[in-house]
């Protein structure tokens, strides 16, 4: 499936650079005019509204009027406030465990279409994406009723024996968050391992064997790193997004599985405080980035030592 | 390819997968069942058949009025996401310039940020522009977010696109609208239609973007939203969940065949020529 491939995007063969200046102004002029629409109406209704959100976390709000000096009172509310930081560190780490997790169970996945898959190998992938594109209100829903007091999971294991009274631990906890997400984020992490796996000389990895490794070894050593691009792609593209949640955390998350959206959102609503919950946007945003950044790195350095 | 040396051969993956498979499916097939479902509650065992959850629907004018909004955004963000999507598609694939890579990163960039911070910040600018929240607005929030789909679609769509046919047509007489229609056209409709089809489908089921900027107009997701707080409301949600999910795959499934059997035909004719 193509879809999501952001990487192939960026690794599309371009065409060879000729020295006609004329003709590169030309080329130059008649790209940037194709895709301009397209461009103006992503800056429009893509960039400049986060530049405003940007400008507005440091600015303050009096009631309806906006006090346009530059302050950085809301980062420190957002920063400083324990409600706030309590919310912050919560979201963080349950995305780090999502993306984590997300990425291990989905390699072995990605790695069976993409070795064992033979002829089939789109069939596969449609199978792996067809959940994941159906509504993602009603997975969650789906998840509550399974998970809940008198839900499937309950009256299962009861009438299996495994249990003799109903869990109320499985609903409404970080736990029961971080099922759902990984569950729903499940293909979007097979997809770029998939398409980076695939581009994995298979003649690399019998001369690894030939050569004397074992099938570890050889794993380690050749598939996995260069495999490594498609695996950092996955954890970002888990990891960043699910920090800022929305449906799953009210859902399925109670009292314990509160994360920073249900704040953000408290402040354009009934609490609207437009910079503050800009201002906690933007920390979110600037703190998910670094925490994937050094994770990247940590992942990098990992697959170094393992050679 | 399992059979040469050295790509290890296991016999637990197989077992793996298959569990995998059924952790991904169990929950949406779980909703069809208890919609069937003789009771007002979602437990085993169950309590009998019933169809009248699904006959409870038709006469729900609420619920029709949000599935009529849900066409209008699908099929408006479809079309308007299948245009912005060829252009940049199309763009980046023919032609090469400064600032390629810059603009495809911009355009890709809902795929990596957390959707409620686009979502608050088109927010901000719609308010502030004192433009009234309407299904206007939800469309125009939508195509930021389907466009990386249609762009991803799109692309593997014109990338297999050989250059020298168009010029060969330009080069035998034919203008440039009749080279596009009789030329390129054909080769890339496939992705057309499988670009409005994703991205249909991906608006049918967007929430937080529709529940932040729809205003009083719901699409179906946020009607979907606002009954889950009622208990009794549930079975009902449930046949109005199990219906979309069927259009859904069925749409899904409808966008991969077309590709399919594109990727087909391009490569017979790749054969042929060669």
């Amino acid at each position: 499936m193509a879809v999501l491939s952001a990487t192939e995007v960026e690794q599309r063969p371009t065409h060879p650079p000729k020295n006609k200046a004329r003709w590169t102004a030309s080329e130059e002029a008649s790209g940037l005019a194709l895709i301009s629409p397209t461009l103006l109406y992503a800056v429009a209704l893509l960039f400049l509204p986060i530049l405003i959100v940007v400008a507005y976390s440091f600015w303050t709000q009096d009631y309806l009027t906006i006090d346009r000096t530059f302050t950085l009172q809301n980062y420190k509310t957002a920063l400083g406030e324990p409600i706030y930081q309590d919310l912050l560190v919560r979201s963080l780490v349950i995305s780090l465990v999502v993306s984590v997790v997300t990425v291990t169970l989905s390699y072995p996945i990605a790695w069976f279409i993409s070795f064992h898959g033979g002829v089939h190998k789109n069939l596969w992938l449609f199978l792996i994406t067809v959940p994941c594109w159906t509504s993602y209100l009603l997975r969650v829903m789906s998840w509550k009723v399974i998970l809940g007091y008198g839900g499937v999971m309950n009256t299962g294991l009861l009438s299996i024996g495994i249990i003799d009274k109903p869990l109320t631990s499985l609903l409404y906890n970080s736990n029961a968050v971080v099922i759902t997400l990984v569950h729903s984020w499940a293909a979007f992490a097979i997809l770029p391992i998939f398409v980076s796996l695939e581009k994995v000389d298979r003649s690399l990895i019998e001369a690894a064997h030939d050569l004397g490794d074992n099938k570890l070894m050889s794993f380690l050593r050749v598939t996995l790193p260069l495999s490594l691009p498609g695996v950092i792609s996955a954890f970002l593209i888990v990891m960043i997004p699910t920090v800022g949640d929305y449906v799953t955390p009210k859902l399925v998350g109670g009292k314990d599985g509160v994360m920073i959206a249900t704040a953000i959102q408290a402040q354009f609503g009934k609490g609207a405080n437009w910079p503050l919950g800009a201002a906690l946007s933007v920390t979110t945003m600037v703190i998910v980035s670094a925490m994937a950044g050094i994770a990247v790195l940590a992942l990098k350095l990992l697959v170094r030592m393992a050679k | 390819m399992s059979g040469r040396h050295g790509i290890p051969k296991s016999r637990w993956l197989p077992a793996y997968v298959t569990v995998y498979l059924a952790f991904l499916y169990f929950p949406i097939l779980l909703l069809p069942i208890f919609s069937f479902n003789n009771a007002a509650t979602t437990t085993f065992p169950l309590a009998g058949f019933t169809t009248k959850w699904y006959a409870s629907l038709w006469h729900n004018t609420a619920l029709l009025e949000a599935a009529r909004n849900s066409m209008i955004v699908g099929v408006s963000v479809a079309i308007l996401s299948t245009v912005l999507g060829i252009c940049a598609a199309r763009a980046i694939t023919r032609y090469r310039f400064r600032g390629q890579r810059a603009a495809t990163g911009l355009i890709m960039a809902p795929l990596f940020l957390p959707e409620i911070i686009f979502a608050v910040s088109l927010l901000m600018i719609i308010l502030q522009l004192g433009v009234e929240l309407s299904l206007v607005t939800v469309i125009l929030g939508q195509v930021i977010f389907c466009l990386p789909y249609a762009m991803s679609v799109l692309i593997s769509g014109f990338g297999g696109f050989d250059r020298s046919l168009e010029e060969a047509s330009l080069d035998l007489g034919e203008t440039a609208i009749g080279t596009f229609r009789r030329v390129t056209l054909p080769v890339v409709a496939p992705a057309l239609v499988s670009s409005l089809l994703v991205s249909f489908t991906v608006s049918l089921d967007e929430f937080i973007l529709a529940f932040f900027l729809s205003g009083t107009e719901p699409t179906l997701p946020v009607y979907i939203w606002g009954q889950l707080r009622f208990a009794a409301k549930l079975p009902g949600v449930l046949a109005l969940g199990s219906v979309m999910i069927l259009i859904s795959i069925l749409l899904l499934t409808l966008s991969e065949i077309i590709r399919r059997r594109a990727e087909h035909r391009l490569r017979a004719q790749g054969a042929l020529n060669a």
